[in-house]
């Protein structure tokens, strides 16, 4: 490489050039929006019926509003309990599937048919398989049906108008959706590990829970903690299943309304002010987590 | 066999019947959905009110037309929209993502790495925190009910990019660029017939992504469309959602729940193998 670097001098100039789509469309499209956003959070500007108050500058009172009416609060911590009921199940239902894939001993036959059908719902439409889960678990649908016929109720259970019926669906489609990512995820990280390692505790006698515990928990320590923050940024921008299923309402009661829910709200009802707000505290909730992935990784490396 | 051998068979034996049984149960909650659909796509309204039944039913043809020509619901051209920009973002996506990994992986100039870790840093920024900006600049660019703003931004796509480069440092040795170099090509000819012919697979896999998260997304083109005519699938079924649900003919609604889903499923059915090899890479080296 080092010998043609008078001729390298004239191709740097290509390098900028390739560059010019990507920053100039991320600029106009993602750049500036996110900032005007930003400048957007410090306006009274909002829909009072049919006039239009603002936008007049009011510094953080759109901020000391989101935080001290509660808004925040409850929906911050519905999306927080909408996600950990997804997670927890997924995280141990992931780590049990990727030992026995990766499981040298076991030699599981079709794992290639369960990995390919376990991921697929990853790739579903959100919006059409909480629809789907929403006709499915209606009052009169095929669920109750079968739960009927089976004599396991005697009369249909209205799953969407109890909290727990409600946010368990939520967490069953985030569950259904994630798991074989994650896995897939996971597994990757377990083939990574040097197979000596488990063969050595083997010949020391471990049992393949202590190896698990003890070798395969440590040593995938980095990727367990990508997979769980990237995951709770996606649960921050958990919108589509608990939009469609309980149709924008975040019923019974608002209590599977989730930050993105309410951010719509405020969009649709062209509240420019509370939704810049909540953008900007979005932003740098997602920012300090990515950046603590960032650096994680990065030290990795080093 | 020692009786040490036969009870580590044993254990064996029971950890598989064990992970067997697992891996079924786990299946048949990520398929049975689906299958109910399946089903009731294909029965008549009255038949599906009546209770569920495990066999389908004959009316799949019937459901489709009567879809297809519902007034309500313009379902024919939301598939079309969502397949315009489906199809329009998965190239765009992955021929701007391969070239602006190529200008990071070939070439050697100073803000190299500062650019590159920039990208890294906003590569995590969900869209919807922009999301405000965005649509007030959408409609001054007068780009409301327009499908060009669910396109473009697509070019900019740093999670893609990221795994271009990441596929480039494994398959993309620089003697190639050199050799293409000599040959006189220009620098830009050599990335068209040279380059991406080498990077097939990955933009295979990445088109396939970049498809069904655009045919999937709801949240940005329910805020920016509101016309009938230029509406996606996702903003119709949400549509069918918020109508009274029990005025509508059940067939109907299972069709159109399928007619979004099955054509993804299809492809990924066909593609799976090249898919889930695909996922880990973009990913963390663990």
């Amino acid at each position: 490489m080092f010998k043609k670097k008078t001729s390298c001098v004239s191709y740097t100039k290509w390098g900028y050039i390739f560059l010019i789509p990507f920053f100039l469309i991320y600029t106009v499209f993602s750049l500036v929006p996110l900032l005007s956003t930003f400048y957007n959070s410090f306006f009274e500007n909002y829909m009072s019926g049919l006039s239009h108050i603002g936008p007049n500058f009011i510094g953080l009172d759109n901020f000391t509003k989101i935080f001290t009416n509660g808004d925040l609060m409850t929906y911050g911590k519905n999306t927080l309990i909408l996600w950990l009921i997804g997670f927890v199940p997924q995280i141990l239902v992931s780590l049990l599937l990727a030992a026995w894939f990766t499981d040298l001993r076991l030699k599981l036959k079709f794992s290639g048919f369960f990995k390919t059908v376990i991921y697929m719902p990853n790739l579903i439409m959100a919006a059409a398989f909480a629809m789907l889960f929403f006709a499915l678990f209606s009052d009169g649908g095929p669920i109750n049906d079968i739960l009927m016929d089976f004599g396991i109720i005697k009369e249909p259970y209205r799953f969407l108008t109890t909290v727990v019926g409600t946010r368990g669906l939520i967490a069953l489609m985030n569950f259904l959706m994630w798991f074989g990512n994650t896995t897939i995820l996971l597994m990757a990280g377990m083939m990574g590990i040097d197979t000596a390692l488990f063969e050595a505790a083997e010949v020391d006698g471990a049992k393949s829970f202590q190896i698990f515990r003890l070798i395969t928990i440590p040593l995938l320590k980095p990727i367990l903690i990508y997979v769980m923050i990237t995951s709770l940024i996606g649960g921050v921008q958990m919108f589509d299943v608990p939009q469609i299923l309980t149709n924008s309402s975040g019923a019974p009661n608002n209590t599977s309304t989730t930050l993105i829910m309410y951010l719509n709200n405020n969009l649709y009802s062209k509240n420019y002010g509370v939704s810049g707000a909540l953008s900007v505290i979005l932003f740098i909730f997602t920012a300090v987590l990515s950046l603590f992935v960032f650096f994680r990784l990065n030290k990795k490396e080093d | 066999m020692t009786n040490k051998e036969k009870k580590e068979f044993s254990g064996l034996l029971i950890r598989r019947i064990i992970s067997y049984v697992v891996l079924i149960v786990l299946s048949i909650a990520c398929l049975f959905s689906f299958y109910i659909l399946l089903v009731n796509c294909s029965r008549y309204h009255a038949d599906i009110q009546k209770g569920f039944s495990f066999l389908p039913g004959k009316a799949m043809v019937k459901n489709f037309q009567s879809l297809m020509s519902d007034a309500n619901l313009p379902v024919f051209k939301g598939i079309r929209n969502s397949f315009i920009v489906a199809a329009c973002t998965a190239l765009l996506t992955t021929y701007f993502s391969s070239l602006t990994a190529y200008a990071i992986h070939a070439y050697h100039f100073k803000a190299k790495k500062a650019i590159f870790t920039f990208i890294l840093m906003i590569m995590m920024v969900p869209s919807q925190v922009s999301a405000l900006g965005f649509i007030q600049l959408m409609r001054d660019m007068n780009l409301m009910n327009n499908l060009i703003p669910l396109i473009v931004p697509s070019i900019a796509a740093p999670i893609v990019f990221f795994y271009m480069k990441q596929y480039m440092e494994s398959a993309l040795p620089i003697e190639i660029v050199e050799a293409c170099r000599i040959d006189g090509a220009s620098e830009f000819r050599g990335f068209n017939t040279i380059v991406l012919p080498i990077m097939k697979p990955a933009i295979a896999v990445q088109m396939i992504f970049a498809f069904t998260s655009s045919w999937n997304n709801y949240f940005i083109p329910s805020l920016l469309i509101n016309e009938k005519n230029m509406k996606t699938l996702p903003i119709l079924i949400a549509q069918l959602r918020s109508a009274d649900y029990l005025k509508f003919d059940l067939g109907e609604v299972y069709m159109m729940i399928a007619v979004s889903i099955f054509p993804v499923i299809l492809v990924y059915l066909i593609l799976s193998k090249n898919i889930v090899q695909g996922i880990a890479m973009g990913s963390v080296k663990g």
